[in-house]
């Protein structure tokens, strides 16, 4: 069956937003008598980026959603859709995507909604507006994947569990700064994280997480993406992977036979944390920063729950057009004018304390 | 503390996008909007303009004793702003630095969390700057 989709769509613009606060891995540890060093370098993380108290996944959304719009220099009442992938969503019920639908100016001549798949969810609104922007249900869509990823105290996701999104508006090939050749996802029943509903923290298999989820469902993504675009590792200049830490994307790209430097570039976590539902996006964000015309990139999200979305982009002359990258890279927004607190501090703003 | 809803609501356009008003007569702008201009009084024909989203601290204050709902935030800047328009602003400072806090300091309009009616209650969201 041949995919409607297949090349016709491509990333217009795109945008990313990470909170100025950091807290050291270290710190944590201290806090709950570990070894810092050691807690660091075996989650291959130093520090992770902190939400404010008046920060949330819809503030998130809404700043990278802007710089996106400006990158792509549309006009926004022509996008159709809007849809916001989280797992941190500020309300239960109540979209997220209608707050970033009015802060946009989109309003109100189009649809929108929130997606759910943990880390995915933002790799899936893409796919979805890739095929009503192909069938011509609308012009450009705004897909966003935004966090303020939740920890439990002491669990091992507070040491990774970062904030942060990135948005991408998705439209026509021919005026994309990247398009977008195809997509392939890998999906089964996997209990390896969740969040039950009221339920404040989410759980996880400790290391069940690893082999039958993330690296199953990240490198079949992967290969069943190359052998259905007929490419090899060798055709890619740069690869992006879902990020909960930081060294499974470097044993990821180990096992598919990337070297490390394809993959540095959209690497992360280490400086500020796992973002879940940003973290594939914010990576490749940072890649179609340096990207030259031409370029290929392989990008593969996970979700827990379970699935991998993989996507063939090429980047085109269009990327070296005036304005049309964001005025701050990725790069910059991790670590320009940062705040380092303590874990006191850190648990203020992310309200762990119990009267907050 | 229980906010009122309507006025939360009605409120989004300029809290979310600094959408004031401009007098078509004489061309001023004003923020938040009017229904009447006070210098072209009926002859002034007012519509909906959205503000420049930068501008340079007009004057500024370090809020110690905040109202409720502020309380977790202390201590925090308030400045007014003075837009690129020159029209002048009151907004709450954010992520800047007490030593990037001077009169003249770039600030650029960012988003987030006004307040909140508990944890149960709506989110107010709006504008609020920091310093480029």
């Amino acid at each position: 069956m041949e995919n409607s989709y297949k090349s016709k769509t491509g990333i217009i613009g795109y945008g990313a937003s990470i909170p100025h606060m950091r807290i050291k891995v270290e710190e944590i540890a201290r806090v709950w008598g570990k070894d810092g060093l050691r807690a660091s370098s075996g989650l291959g993380i130093k520090e992770k980026a902190v939400a404010c108290i008046d920060e949330d996944s819809a503030t998130f959304a809404v700043e990278s959603s802007r710089i996106a719009i400006e990158s792509s220099g549309i006009d926004p009442s022509k996008i159709g859709a809007i849809y916001v992938g989280s797992e941190s969503k500020p309300y239960a019920v109540k979209p997220t995507a209608s707050i970033v639908v009015d802060a946009v100016s989109a309003t109100p001549h189009m649809t929108a909604a929130d997606f759910e798949f943990a880390c995915k969810a933002g790799t899936a609104a893409i796919q979805t507006c890739m095929g009503m922007v192909a069938s011509k249900m609308i012009e450009y869509g705004l897909a966003v994947g935004s966090d303020t990823a939740q920890g439990k105290p002491s669990d091992a996701l507070e040491y990774s569990a970062g904030g942060g999104a990135a948005a991408y508006i998705i439209g026509p090939a021919e005026q994309s700064i990247a398009i977008i050749n195809d997509t392939y996802s890998f999906t089964t029943d996997t209990p390896d994280f969740w969040r039950r509903q009221h339920a404040e923290f989410p759980e996880h298999a400790g290391r069940f997480t690893a082999e039958p989820a993330y690296f199953r469902h990240v490198i079949s993504a992967a290969k069943g993406l190359l052998e259905k675009t007929g490419t090899t590792v060798e055709d890619y200049d740069y690869a992006v992977f879902h990020q909960p830490n930081g060294k499974f994307p470097l044993r990821a790209a180990k096992i598919l036979g990337f070297p490390e430097s394809k993959i540095s570039q959209g690497l992360l976590t280490p400086m500020i944390g796992n973002t879940y539902s940003a973290a594939s996006m914010i990576g490749l964000a940072s890649v179609l920063d340096v990207a030259k015309p031409g370029s290929r990139i392989l990008c593969v999200s996970y979700g827990s729950g379970a699935g991998s979305d993989a996507f063939s982009i090429t980047v085109t002359d269009k990327i070296l057009e005036k304005n049309r990258r964001p005025l701050e890279s990725v790069m910059t927004l991790a670590k320009k004018d940062v705040e380092y607190i303590d874990y006191a501090i850190y648990a203020k703003h992310r309200r762990k304390i119990k009267s907050l | 503390m229980k906010r009122s809803l309507p006025l939360l609501w009605r409120r989004i356009n300029e809290r979310y996008n600094l959408v004031g008003s401009i007098c078509q007569t004489c061309n001023t702008p004003y923020f938040p909007s009017r229904k009447i201009c006070p210098k072209c009084r009926r002859k002034g024909k007012l519509i909906s303009q959205k503000m420049p989203n930068e501008g340079k601290i007009f004057t500024f204050t370090q809020v110690h004793a905040a109202p409720a709902g502020f309380e977790h935030e202390t201590p925090y800047f308030m400045a007014i702003i003075q837009l690129k328009n020159d029209v002048k602003v009151l907004a709450q400072l954010v992520d800047s630095p007490v030593e990037k806090v001077k009169i003249g300091a770039n600030a650029k309009m960012v988003f987030r969390k006004i307040y909140e009616d508990n944890h149960e209650g709506a989110i107010a969201y709006g504008y609020k700057f920091k310093i480029v």
